[in-house]
């Protein structure tokens, strides 16, 4: 488990590149302003990510929080939320 | 025989065709959570029976109608392992003619039956989806299929079901998650007790005897195998010839 103080945005992105791997994106399409779709995920994914997301980070993504996500940027927002760094 | 690394959630296992599940997926090596809402007793005997055979078990108590009672359930479970094998088992049955019928009657069916088994499979879903791998077998009734006087609540429920069975198929279905249902027939278990002599009505069934909870166990263990990985959205009628 990560230590939220200092997790940051770049730390986010890295993880979210990492666990992209198993669903097959190259790791340089990975980018804040990437949307999901683009990196050919669809919904299920999306939530197959955001499972792995809730175990690096020991989080709970909740149902709403998924529907504002549409980039990787809105991810990591999600995320830094939950960790209580926005 | 499994050798995935996860748990077999079986609701209302206390008793029953849940019991039997539970048994019957034990010795399919799974560890199974055996739920229940208010039968300690019945639980306790069910995971007995399942360790006296060499079987991993938990009790999982939680009423699966409410929300808090879901993750109450889950938290048992979860402590094993993810639940990779739902088992919606949890039912009950509050018969009266439509006419006479009360607003609670209908809501503690519809509740149970029904909003508890897709809760129940929400909750599961994340787990399943993210292991690309999982089982929900939903145990429904030939009376959601064909009807029947007086049970116009636990048919809805059961219908209800049918068509849960069917939508969550088609979602999950990419990966790797099954979704079935089964259809008992007249089986003989508390839920069904007061419903007539046995005898009699065993003289009504094609196969001239009432279907055994073991038997309905049986099919639900094929649709949580390895084998059954090809079939999803389906309803297999367990029920000694009735909706032949």
């Amino acid at each position: 488990m990560v230590d939220a103080k200092t997790v940051t945005r770049e730390d986010v992105l890295e993880v979210i590149r990492s666990e992209l791997k198993g669903f097959e994106v190259e790791e340089g399409d990975v980018k804040g302003e990437a949307s999901f779709d683009s990196l050919g995920l669809d919904s299920l994914d999306l939530v197959e990510l955001s499972v792995r997301i809730e175990d690096a980070y020991g989080i709970d993504i909740e149902e709403d929080d998924l529907k504002e996500v549409w980039t990787v940027d809105n991810a990591i927002d999600v995320v830094l939320a939950k960790l209580g760094k926005s | 025989m499994t050798s995935r690394e996860g748990v077999a959630l079986v609701t209302g296992a206390s008793r029953g065709i849940g019991r039997a599940a539970a048994l019957r997926l034990a010795s399919d090596r799974w560890p199974v959570a055996v739920n229940y809402r208010s039968d300690a007793e019945g639980a306790k005997e069910t995971v007995a029976l399942i360790e006296s055979s060499g079987g991993q078990a938990v009790l999982a108590c939680g009423d699966v109608s409410t929300a808090d009672g879901i993750e109450e359930t889950y938290g048992a479970a979860e402590a094993v392992g993810p639940v990779l094998v739902l088992v919606n088992n949890a039912g009950v049955r509050r018969d009266t003619l439509a006419a006479m019928m009360k607003r609670d009657e209908w809501d503690d069916v519809i509740r149970t039956n029904l909003d508890g088994a897709f809760f129940a499979s929400k909750r599961a879903l994340k787990r399943m989806i993210s292991a690309r791998w999982g089982r929900i077998v939903n145990v429904a009734s030939v009376i959601g299929l064909r009807g029947n006087p007086g049970q116009t609540n636990y048919a809805a429920a059961k219908a209800g079901l049918i068509g849960l069975t069917k939508s969550l198929s088609l979602e999950v279905a990419k990966r790797g998650i099954t979704v079935n249902a089964i259809a008992p027939g007249l089986v003989k278990t508390t839920l069904t007790e007061n419903l007539g002599n046995f005898d009699d009505l065993a003289k009504t069934m094609p196969i001239g005897r009432i279907v055994e909870a073991e038997e309905v166990a049986a099919a639900i263990a094929f649709f949580a195998s390895e084998d059954a990985g090809a079939i999803t959205g389906q309803v297999l009628c367990v029920d000694g010839g009735m909706t032949a």
